[in-house]
C-alpha cells in the first residue's frame, strides 16, 4: 500500500526530562509527520509514557524544544494541547466507571461546547441545540467503533477490552488531528487486539488522524507502524521503518540482551 | 379448498409484489413502511419513499445490464436497502437469491455457482471481501453492489459499485425513461418466480427452492386472514433474510398487508430494539424465546428475596390459570383477581422488559418448542402460537387457531392448504403455496412432488382427535433399536434441549442395543449456576468436564428417561450413557446447519471415536478436534472426556400417570 505523508507536524528536539536526580529522558530528538502511525517502543521504564506526557503537555522537559505545527511550544497545560487537537488514551483506563458509555464519550466533546454552565443547567435554547449536535458526533463515533449495543451500559460493567475501546471513543469524540495511544492493546486477547488494530488503521485511514502509539506487542507494532522509535533507559537507540528497526543490533540487544 | 376468496380484493392487478408495492405507495404514501435504527435514532421510510428507492435501484440495475430472468444474489443483515433490492429485482422480472450472511466464502461460492449469479447486492466490506475471495470460482459474477461504503475507500476493483451511485444512476434513468420500469412491472405475472431460497442442506447439498409471486402472496394472504392482521402491525425484522420465515413475515406479509417492518441497529442490540419498537406481531424460532427466558430467569435469581417471592407466587398463579384466561376458558373469580393483580405487579413489567407489551400474535416455528417454555409465554398473556411449514411451502402449512392451542401439536391446516398422511405416516401437502421447482434439479422436484401434486415433506406425524397435526420426527430419521423398538432421535433431543442447562444434544441408537447421547451445555446458564456454587473454571472445555456438571446433566437425562418410560412407544429409547462434548457444536465447523439444526450424520462421522467409546462402555476417551474461528484461522482443542452411565426406568405401559 502506497501511503503518503504530509509535513512534520510535531518535532521534538533534544528533549531531556528529569525528576530530581532521575533522568527519565536524555537528549531525545524525533519527529512525527502528518497522517503517519508512529510507534514508540522500549523495555519497561524506558521512558515511553513520559515521552507521551511531554507531547501533550503534562510534563515540561528541562531542556529541548518542541515544535508543533511550526511553532515552538511554550510552557503549557494539557487542556491547551487538547484544544490544539491532541487527544490521548491512558495505559490504565481512565474512564468514569459509573457513567454510561454514551456519557463517557460525550465528555470527549466538552472542550468543543460553547454554552455556559447556566445554559446547560437549564438545558434550554442554544444548550439544547448544542447538545443535539454533539450527540450526533458521539453517535458517529459509537457507530464507527461498533459499540451500539453497550451505548447505555455503565462502563464499570464492561469487560476490559471494551473499556479500552470506549476510551478510544472518548479520544475520537474530540476529533483530534494527533492521537496519542498509550498501550491500547495491553491485556487483550488475540481477537480483541485484531479489532483494535483494525480500528486504529481505520481512524488513520478515514479521518487522516496522525497516531503516536506505545505498544509492547511487537507483531502489532511492526505490522501497523510507518516508523518506529526505540527508547532504552531514557535514550533513543533506534529510529526508522519497522524493518530497519527490527535489524538494528542495539535494539536487539536492548530487547534480548547480549552475550558477553 | 377455499381458494376462491383468496385474492378477490385487488382482482388480477395485484398478483405480483412490485404491483403491491406501487399500490401501497398510492394508497398509503405517508404511512411508515420501514424503520431502521441508525446513529441511535429510528429513521422512518414511508411507502412512497420505499417505492421511489426501489425504482431507483431497479433502474440502476437495468442500466448495469440486468435482464428479465437474471438472478440477483442478496447478502447481508436485515437492512432496508437489501429489502428494496429484493423488490427492485422483482420489478425487472429477475429472481432474488438470498444467501445467509454468516456463511463462509466457500459455502457462498457453491450457491453463486449453482444459481449462475452475475449480479450481487451485499451489505458491507465483510461481504465484499468474500466475493473478491471467491471470484475465481464464480466467473459469471460481473457486478457487486455494496450498501455500506465504510472501509471501501481503497477498493478500486471494477467489480464493485456503491449502492448510492447505483441509485443515482437509476434515478437519472427513471427520469429520462419513466415508462420503462412501469412496463417492466406490467410484464410480471403471478406465475413468475419471485424468489429463490436455498434449503439449509441438512441432507446433502443445498437446493434452490423457486417460489412464485402467487405462492408467497397466497401464503401471506392466508396468514393475514387467519390472524386478522391489518396495516397497523409493527414487526421487528431480525432473522436472516435468507430464511423462508423472514421472507414470509418481513417481506411477503408486509407487502400484502402494508404494515411496518423495523430493522434493528445491529445483531447485538436486538433486545433493546425490541423493547423500543414493541412489535404487535412477532416471529421467532424457539431458541430466541428460550434465550429471552434464560436471561429473565438469571436476572430473577440475582434479585432480592422479596422480589423473588412475588415473582414465584404470581408465576404459580399464571401457570394455574394464565393460559386458560388467554384461551377464554372459564376460570374461578379468585384466580381471575389474582391474575389481574399479577398483571400489575409481574406480567406487565415482565412483558415490557421483553418488549412484548403490544404483541397480539406471536409465532414460533423451525424446531420443537419446550412445553414449559411455550406455557410460560402463554401464561403471562402473550398469544404465542406454533406453525408448521418449510421452505418448499412458504413456511405455511399448519397454524394454531386462537383459543385452540395445544402444547404438542402444530395446529390445523392453514387456509387454502390440504394436508394428508401417507401410509408410512409421512405428511403430504398441497396448495397454492407449493414450490414451482428446485432450481435446475428436475430430478429432485420429481422426487419431492408426487403424481397427485402433493409435496412430500419428509416429516412423520399424525392427526389427533381434534384434527390437529402432531409432528414426531423426520420420517427418514425414525429408526429402530436392535430390539425392534422405535427410535426417534429428534424427539429425544428436543426433550433434552428443553432443560435450560442443555444447549444441544445428539442421540445415537439406530441399529444399536441402547441409546446414548452427546451433550452441549449452555455456557451462560451452567456458568451462572457454577458461579453461584463458587466453582471456578477457565472456559467451556474445563467447565464441561467437571464432575458436578456431569451430575447436573445426569439429573436432566434421568428426568427425560422417566418421561420416556411412561410412553409405551418410546420406553425403549431411554438414554443409557452420555458424555459432554469438549467444544460447542458450531455451524462454522459444519456440525450445525446455518439454521442451527444438528447434522447428526456428520457429527457421528467426525466423532466416531466418541460414539464407539459410548457403546463400548469405556469410562474416558481422548479427543482432539480442529476448530475454525470466525476469521478463518484454524485451532485445535483436545480433551479427555468422561463418559457416564445414567439410571433408566422400567416401562410403565400400564401405569399411565407420569
Amino acid at each position: 500500500m502506497a501511503r503518503e505523508f504530509g509535513e512534520v507536524i510535531l518535532d521534538l528536539q533534544n528533549i531531556s526530562l528529569r525528576f530530581g536526580g532521575v533522568k527519565a529522558l536524555t537528549d531525545i530528538s524525533f519527529n512525527v509527520r502528518e497522517h503517519e502511525i508512529r510507534s514508540i517502543i522500549g523495555p519497561n521504564g524506558a521512558g515511553k509514557s513520559s515521552m507521551l506526557n511531554v507531547m501533550n503537555g503534562v510534563y515540561h522537559p528541562q531542556e529541548g524544544k518542541i515544535m508543533f505545527r511550526g511553532e515552538q511550544r511554550q510552557k503549557m497545560e494539557p487542556h491547551m494541547a487538547a484544544s490544539q487537537g491532541i487527544a490521548r488514551t491512558f495505559q490504565n483506563i481512565a474512564l468514569f466507571k459509573g457513567m454510561s458509555v454514551l456519557d463517557n464519550i460525550m465528555t470527549g466533546r466538552i472542550l468543543k461546547m460553547k454554552c455556559n454552565l447556566f445554559h446547560h443547567a437549564l438545558y434550554w435554547g442554544p444548550a439544547q441545540r448544542e447538545e443535539i449536535e454533539h450527540r450526533k458526533k458521539v453517535e458517529e463515533v459509537i457507530d464507527f467503533l461498533e459499540i451500539q449495543s453497550i451505548r447505555k451500559t455503565p462502563v464499570g460493567r464492561l469487560p476490559y477490552g471494551l473499556q479500552k475501546r470506549v476510551e478510544l471513543g472518548r479520544a475520537l469524540a474530540a476529533e483530534p488531528t494527533l492521537l496519542l495511544l498509550d498501550e491500547p492493546m495491553a491485556g487483550m486477547n488475540v481477537e480483541e487486539k485484531q479489532d483494535m488494530c483494525r480500528f486504529i488503521l481505520d481512524v488513520n485511514d478515514q479521518f487522516g488522524t496522525t497516531i503516536v502509539l506505545i505498544e509492547h506487542d511487537m507483531g502489532v507494532v511492526m505490522d501497523i507502524s510507518d516508523r518506529v522509535v526505540v527508547l532504552d533507559y531514557g535514550k533513543k537507540i533506534g529510529d526508522g521503518e519497522p524493518d530497519e528497526v527490527k535489524n538494528n543490533p542495539d535494539v536487539i540487544a536492548a530487547y534480548l540482551g547480549t552475550s558477553h | 379448498m377455499s381458494d376462491s376468496h383468496g385474492q378477490s380484493a385487488g382482482g388480477g392487478a395485484l398478483e405480483t409484489f412490485p404491483r403491491l408495492l406501487m399500490q401501497h405507495a398510492k394508497l398509503r404514501p405517508n404511512r411508515p413502511a420501514m424503520r431502521e435504527k441508525a446513529y441511535g435514532i429510528w429513521q422512518t421510510y414511508t411507502w412512497a419513499q420505499v417505492a421511489e428507492n426501489v425504482r431507483a435501484i431497479a433502474c440502476g440495475l437495468a442500466e448495469l445490464g440486468f435482464r428479465r430472468g437474471d438472478r440477483l444474489a442478496i447478502i447481508g443483515d436485515n437492512r432496508p436497502r437489501l429489502y428494496w433490492s429484493v423488490a427492485a429485482c422483482q420489478c425487472l422480472g429477475g429472481i432474488p437469491v438470498m444467501l445467509y450472511q454468516d456463511a463462509v466464502a466457500e459455502e457462498m461460492a457453491y450457491v453463486l455457482q449453482d444459481a449462475e449469479i452475475k449480479f450481487a447486492v451485499v451489505e458491507d466490506q465483510e461481504q465484499v471481501d468474500k466475493m473478491i475471495e471467491i471470484r475465481d470460482q464464480v466467473p459469471l459474477l460481473e457486478h457487486v453492489v455494496y450498501d455500506d461504503p465504510r472501509g471501501m475507500r481503497h477498493y478500486t476493483d471494477t467489480l464493485l459499485m456503491g449502492l448510492d451511485e447505483l441509485q443515482a444512476m437509476g434515478r437519472i434513468h427513471d427520469q429520462n425513461q419513466g415508462d420503462f420500469l412501469n412496463a417492466e412491472i406490467d410484464k410480471g405475472a403471478s406465475d413468475d418466480i419471485s424468489i429463490m431460497l436455498y434449503t439449509s442442506g441438512t441432507t446433502g447439498k443445498p437446493k434452490g427452492v423457486c417460489q412464485t409471486h402467487g405462492a408467497f402472496i397466497a401464503a401471506a394472504t392466508g396468514g393475514m386472514q387467519f390472524d386478522k392482521l391489518t396495516d397497523q402491525e409493527d414487526i421487528l425484522s431480525y432473522l436472516p433474510m435468507a430464511w423462508v420465515g423472514d421472507h414470509l413475515f418481513s417481506f411477503a406479509q408486509a407487502m400484502v398487508a402494508g404494515f411496518t417492518i423495523n430493522c434493528p441497529e445491529s445483531g447485538e442490540t436486538v433486545m433493546t430494539d425490541l423493547r423500543e419498537i414493541g412489535p404487535t406481531y412477532y416471529f421467532a424460532p424457539p431458541r430466541v424465546f428460550e434465550n429471552l427466558l434464560t436471561t429473565v430467569m438469571i436476572r430473577m435469581e440475582d434479585a432480592g428475596w422479596f422480589k423473588r417471592k412475588i415473582f414465584a407466587h404470581f408465576m404459580e398463579v399464571a401457570r394455574r390459570c394464565g393460559a386458560e384466561i388467554l384461551d377464554g376458558k372459564s376460570v374461578s373469580g379468585s384466580d381471575r383477581l389474582q391474575y389481574w393483580l399479577g398483571g400489575l405487579l409481574v406480567y406487565g413489567p415482565l412483558k415490557n422488559v421483553l418488549g412484548m407489551s403490544r404483541i397480539r400474535v406471536a409465532y414460533t416455528a423451525g424446531a420443537a418448542i419446550g412445553p414449559d417454555l411455550f406455557r410460560f409465554y402463554r401464561s403471562i398473556g402473550i398469544n404465542l402460537k406454533q406453525l408448521y411449514g418449510q421452505t418448499e411451502t412458504c413456511a405455511y402449512v399448519c397454524l394454531q387457531p386462537d383459543g385452540e392451542i395445544k402444547l404438542d401439536s402444530v395446529g390445523k391446516p392453514a387456509p387454502f392448504v390440504e394436508v394428508k398422511l401417507a401410509d408410512n405416516g409421512e405428511i403430504l401437502v398441497k396448495g397454492p403455496m407449493l414450490l414451482k421447482a428446485y432450481y435446475k434439479r428436475p430430478d429432485a422436484t420429481a422426487e419431492s412432488i408426487n403424481a397427485d401434486g402433493y409435496f412430500m415433506t419428509g416429516d412423520a406425524g399424525f392427526f389427533d382427535e381434534d384434527g390437529h397435526l402432531k409432528i414426531i420426527d423426520r420420517a427418514k430419521d425414525v429408526g429402530k433399536l436392535n430390539n425392534g423398538s422405535m427410535f426417534a432421535p429428534n424427539y429425544i433431543e428436543n426433550k433434552l434441549k428443553f432443560f435450560q442447562h442443555v444447549k444441544e444434544a445428539v442421540v445415537f441408537g439406530s441399529k444399536r442395543d441402547f441409546v446414548t447421547a452427546f451433550i452441549n451445555i449452555d455456557l451462560e446458564a451452567v456458568g451462572n449456576w457454577a458461579e453461584r456454587k463458587g466453582m471456578s473454571y477457565s472456559g467451556y472445555t474445563d467447565l464441561a468436564q467437571q464432575a458436578a456438571v456431569y451430575d447436573l446433566i445426569r439429573e436432566c437425562i434421568e428426568k427425560v428417561n422417566a418421561d420416556l418410560a411412561s410412553d409405551p412407544m418410546m420406553s425403549g429409547s431411554q438414554i443409557h450413557r452420555f458424555l459432554i462434548l469438549h467444544k460447542e457444536l458450531d455451524a462454522d465447523d459444519g456440525e450445525l446447519t446455518r439454521t442451527r439444526k444438528v447434522r447428526r450424520n456428520f457429527i457421528s462421522d467426525k466423532y466416531s471415536v466418541l460414539v464407539e467409546a459410548l457403546f463400548a462402555g469405556k469410562k474416558t476417551e481422548h479427543i482432539e478436534t480442529e476448530v475454525k474461528y470466525e476469521d478463518g484461522r484454524v485451532g485445535r482443542v483436545s480433551a479427555d472426556l468422561r463418559i457416564e452411565d445414567t439410571k433408566t426406568f422400567a416401562p410403565q405401559g400400564a401405569v399411565k400417570a407420569a
